[in-house]
């Protein structure tokens, strides 16, 4: 039974009263002693040789401790960034992967590439120096535009001489190209989708600092995962052993994904502190962030779905060219194979699916894992095609899913995927009934009399998160096993705090990770604390991402605590002096079956740590446990969004007028926090859908959203209103994890742009519209559909 | 950001000294477009002239035929007065939606006129009223005060004093906001006098603000929506970005004059 803070209830974020009263410690807020500051100098060109940098006169400049190239670099042998996820070629090839050095070595490869670093006393210091650094380049012809990346006289790397990372496939070909010979109907769609910038609250901030007299280094930074940034700069950076480096990743002000990879500046604020003999800051500005931070999506697809006389699918055939960026950033190349082919299928029972993928490089910033990664791509193309084909067939968009839901779990698809169980059809009917969607035509006339177009659009979304087992993800090419670990240490007086691998940057995990602790252990919310971040502190742990902390990260603290109330049940039997199979464990008291006997959690506890009523030789001292968790499968979050739009046909500005979504998450654990991750995922979505598109200048180069003044981020009033925005659950808990539950941190941003893309080609006629759907975009696809009409 | 001397002058005059004084200075008045210039390395005076301790350089005067508003009052005084929304409403409410709450709290008309920005309201509101602007130096009436992208009539050493609105007959603005920067893609002010001559000023559509001559000779005709309109706008000329391009342009400024001679 779910208690007030228990698993299942809307407790309020314990973490909240810190941030929202500037109480918070950022990475920026941490100012060591004696530390000095760092800029980095960037490339001005997509693409140059560098001929030489001379450094003499900055070098001279007041403030300034030193300044490092790559010539440094190479030196101290410091290796480069690595792409943990190898993707194998149709033809059986390893990708192609360029090398990626923590300063640019011989060549700039994108706008805002790493150059040099100066260090200097103060930042304003390091800036002017940096500044004053004559790099001589040579520049070379750019390529930024994916679609031309492979036929470009362009070269990114020496490695890829058609700028092709991989070329990789995935489904049953043969049975797929059958499909389509004896297909009824073939619906075809050219697909972009746009690439994003993840722009989290806190940019990117790092303090290295060397210590001396240990030989050990410590990394204060922003990031999703410190134990495996610690692996990779110790592993492959080659700075120093795991033991002598400590990663601190205290709290982070939003991920989005972008916080997941091993920068380069993180690394050279660690190597640098052992030169300058101080702590090394850097703090990114919001500029950086834009030019420098990874980026998502970017896909340029071509789609076609076969149905049969009966409008069932028969087969789905897919070819994506994925831009990678200038270079292959840590998990970039799972996002486009791994993470986005394998969802092809969608909620669809599809016979035939066959997928091939052109990774490639171009001359722009990295593009790796944004919120959803991959999955937001897969789902994008599924359901454009299956709205697109409903239209062309005259069914009912909805029926015509139904008609095609997977009903029969567990349901093997043809791309790797086993869904374990679901019922799409409920939250089908429910968002249905929710969006009162029968209704639709009156509200589209209501809408007319305003002088507006309403269109109404779904998305039937399937994701796969919680990536595991390790043994699948390392036969899949994956770097790293996907477990998690987690530690339980209860004190003396019976609080307790929970060590975990995963890291909380939004997601607020202080909060639900100590409902399940009071929930299972009868202990008070606030008596539980939730340590995470620090690889000095927590042993072991791959982070936060892929909706996977929930999913993964809880059922490694539920296995800890399960052997927690088995050993406590042992200390209490002893102190009862009962046989521990007599003691029973309920509402945070030990009581002997068939006795009045009763111990408080926080008696036994005390007791197991005084070992005055217990043979120590029999039963250990204290109370603490750890677990690592590895799940038998990914878990299957799948949901409906269903989102009325309203055009102005006079401007082209669209309006969210209403919003459903019905998700599939499994047993909730804090339905509040679920929502708030909901509605930020689907305000993510909306903006993709009309907001937010990343623009390279394809004649200069150049980043041309480079701030917020051209790169437009989903504001509050973009998002239909709260009587018009509703939420709801249906729940088929997850069989393959104790708790029944799926991941819910990325769904919004996966199910909700091709919703409001079907609904606008809805509202104003057209087939397709390309994100985001500005009301330029917008004004300019009713233009040629007009001009088309007027001329037929 | 480069390093600068920082004064803080009590007088206009003193100012005007400083200015003069100075191989490359600058007046800072709410400082959010010069500061953010100065961020970005686009700008590098050696002194910086603050205005904001200039007594009796801000403050808002409404006479029964004109409203007179300081240079250094901020566009949050300018929207929230009580006399401006009851003298000329639509400009209180083109004020409103200048950029945000902070924004608002710390711009003001001097530096928003001076620095004459093509897609910043006040530029409009001073076409579409037919304002004057006020100088230590002179009066300078609207239509010989913006010459060009963030080109003015000011002398160097010419500093804004005030700006006087007529009170017109109706009025109403109209704009339709970049996505990204809510600066105004195409902002569109019209105003009609007593005698009934129209004044239309366009912002955000064209490298400087101007007054659409050919909706303004429909409008002296017929005063109506369909009127403005119906008026054909060519795009030559006018802006073309990522944002919109010179043919969405001239067909918003189009929909923004109907709208605002519907509102007016
Ligand atoms: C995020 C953001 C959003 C914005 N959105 C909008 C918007 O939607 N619409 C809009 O119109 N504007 C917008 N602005 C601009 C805002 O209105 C500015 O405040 C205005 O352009 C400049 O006014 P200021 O007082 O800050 O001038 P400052 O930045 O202090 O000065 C600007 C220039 O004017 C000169 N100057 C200042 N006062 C005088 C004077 N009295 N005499 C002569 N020269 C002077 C300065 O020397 C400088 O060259 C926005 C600004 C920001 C930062």
């Amino acid at each position: 039974m779910a208690s007030a803070t228990g698993v299942g209830a809307s407790v309020r974020r314990k973490e909240d009263l810190r941030f929202i009263t500037g109480k918070g410690q950022y990475t920026d807020d941490i100012n060591l002693k004696d530390q000095a500051f760092a800029y980095f100098l960037r490339s001005p060109h997509p693409h140059a040789k560098i001929k030489s940098i001379n450094t003499a006169k900055a070098a001279k400049m007041a403030g300034v401790v030193g300044i490092y190239t790559s010539v440094d670099v190479a030196k101290d042998k410091i290796g480069g960034l690595i792409c943990g996820w190898g993707i194998t070629s149709k033809d059986g090839s390893a990708m192609k992967a360029g090398p990626h050095p923590i300063l640019a070595e011989g060549k700039v490869r994108y706008v805002g590439d790493h150059v040099a670093v100066v260090v200097a006393d103060t930042k304003e210091q390091a800036k002017a120096a940096a500044a004053a650094i004559q790099v001589s380049y040579e520049t070379l012809a750019h390529v930024v535009d994916a679609a031309k990346a492979m036929t470009s006289k362009v070269q990114v790397h020496d490695v890829a001489p058609d700028n092709r990372v991989f070329n990789w496939g995935l489904g049953n070909e043969a049975e797929t190209d059958a499909a389509f010979k004896r297909a009824a109907h073939v619906t075809k769609l050219d697909i972009i989708n746009n690439r994003l910038i993840p722009n989290a609250m806190e940019p990117r901030a790092a303090i290295g600092a060397y210590d001396a007299g240990t030989e050990s280094y410590t990394l204060y930074t922003t990031s999703q995962n410190p134990h495996v940034a610690r692996l990779v700069i110790s592993a492959f950076h080659g700075l120093a052993p795991e033991h002598k480096l400590r990663v601190i990743a205290p709290d982070v002000g939003g991920g989005f994904g972008s916080k997941i990879f091993i920068y380069a500046e993180e690394v050279v604020c660690v190597w640098a502190s052992k030169h300058a003999g101080r702590p090394v800051k850097w703090t990114g500005d919001r500029s950086e962030a834009f030019l420098a931070d990874a980026h998502g999506r970017d896909h340029v697809t071509k789609a076609e779905l076969a149905t049969d006389a009966n409008g069932k699918i028969i087969g789905l055939r897919v070819h994506t060219i994925a831009a990678m960026g200038a270079y292959l950033s840590t998990f970039s190349a799972a996002v486009p194979t791994y993470l986005y082919g394998t969802l092809l299928s969608g909620q669809y029972n599809i016979p035939a699916v066959y997928v091939t993928v052109d990774a490639v490089y171009t001359n722009t910033a990295p593009v790796d894992a944004y919120r959803g990664a991959g999955r937001p791509e897969a789902t994008y193309v599924v359901e454009r095609l299956v709205e697109t084909a409903a239209r062309e067939l005259r069914e009912d968009p909805a029926e015509f899913r139904r008609k095609n839901f997977v009903t029969q779990f567990p349901h093997q698809t043809p791309v790797i995927m086993c869904y374990d169980v679901g019922d799409y059809g409920a939250a089908l009917d429910k968002a249905l009934a929710m969006s009162d969607y029968k209704n639709f035509a009156s509200r589209k006339a209501e809408s007319a009399k305003n002088g507006k177009l309403r269109g109404v659009g779904l998305s039937a979304y399937i994701e796969a998160c919680g990536i595991a087992p390790s043994a699948a993800v390392g036969s899949l090419g994956a770097g790293v096993g996907l477990w998690e670990s987690a530690e339980v240490r209860v004190n003396p007086i019976g609080t307790v705090e929970i060590l975990t691998g995963s890291h909380s940057h939004g997601q607020g995990h202080e909060t639900t990770f100590a409902q399940l602790v009071s929930d299972r252990l009868g202990v008070d919310i606030n008596s539980v604390s939730i340590v995470h971040g620090d690889t000095d502190k927590v042993q072991m742990g791959m982070g936060t991402y892929g909706s996977r902390s929930g999913a993964v990260g809880m059922h490694a603290i539920s296995k800890a605590l399960d052997k927690v109330v088995a050993k406590a049940k042992k200390v209490a039997a002893a102190v009862m002096e009962a046989s521990a199979d007599d003691v029973v464990f309920q509402d945070g008291s030990f009581t002997v079956k068939g006795t009045d006997k009763k111990m408080a959690f926080g008696e036994v506890a005390l007791q197991s740590y005084l070992g005055h009523k217990f043979n120590s030789s029999e039963i250990e001292i204290g109370l603490k446990e750890s677990a690592f968790h590895d799940p038998a499968n990914f878990v299957f979050p799948a949901g409906v969004h269903i989102c009325e739009v309203e055009v102005d046909p006079d401007t082209g500005h669209t309006t969210i007028a209403a919003y459903t979504c019905v998700d599939d998450f499994g047993n909730l654990i804090n339905p509040m926090i679920v929502e708030g991750q909901v509605h930020g995922g689907i305000a993510q979505g909306i903006g993709q859908a009309l907001l937010e598109g990343c623009i390279y200048d394809e004649e200069s180069g150049q980043l041309l959203t480079g701030s917020f003044m051209d790169y437009a981020m989903p504001r509050a009033g973009y998002m239909p209103n709260l009587a018009d925005f509703k939420l709801g659950f249906t729940c088929t808990p997850c069989p393959t994890n104790p708790m029944g539950i799926k991941g819910c941190g990325e769904a919004g941003a996966i199910g909700s742009p091709p919703a409001v893309i079907n609904a606008i080609t809805n509202a104003i006629g057209v087939r397709e519209i390309s994100m985001p759907a500005t009301p330029l975009t917008v004004w300019n696809a009713m233009q040629a559909s007009g001009m088309k009409k007027a001329a037929e | 950001m480069e390093n600068f001397n920082y004064h803080r002058p009590a007088t206009t005059t003193a100012a005007v000294a400083l200015l003069k004084k100075s191989k490359d200075g600058k007046f800072l008045a709410g400082g959010h477009t010069l500061i953010p210039t100065m961020k970005q390395g686009l700008a590098a005076p050696r002194d910086v002239i603050d205005l904001t301790a200039i007594k009796g350089f801000s403050g808002i005067k409404v006479s029964k035929t004109m409203v007179t508003i300081k240079a250094g009052t901020t566009h949050q005084d300018v929207t929230m007065s009580k006399d401006v929304n009851k003298a000329i409403p639509a400009l209180a409410q083109m004020v409103g939606k200048i950029g945000g709450v902070h924004v608002r709290h710390k711009g003001t008309i001097g530096g928003s006129l001076a620095n004459n920005d093509p897609a910043a309201d006040y530029p409009s509101a001073c076409l579409g009223l037919g304002a004057t602007i006020e100088t230590n130096k002179r009066k300078i009436e609207a239509d010989k005060f913006f010459t060009g992208m963030f080109e003015t009539a000011l002398k160097n050493d010419e500093i804004i004093i005030a700006v006087h609105f007529p009170i017109p007959k109706k009025a109403s603005h109209q704009k339709f906001p970049n996505p990204a920067s809510r600066y105004a893609m195409v902002g569109v002010f019209v105003s009609q006098d007593g005698k009934g001559k129209t004044r239309v000023g366009v912002t955000g559509a064209a490298p400087c603000v101007f007054r659409a001559v050919e909706v303004e000779a429909a409008l002296n005709e017929e005063f109506s929506a369909k009127a403005a309109s119906a008026v054909k706008i060519s795009a030559k000329g006018l802006l073309s970005d990522m944002h919109a391009s010179a043919a969405y342009r001239a067909h918003l400024l189009s929909v923004l004059a109907g709208r605002a001679v519907a509102a007016a």
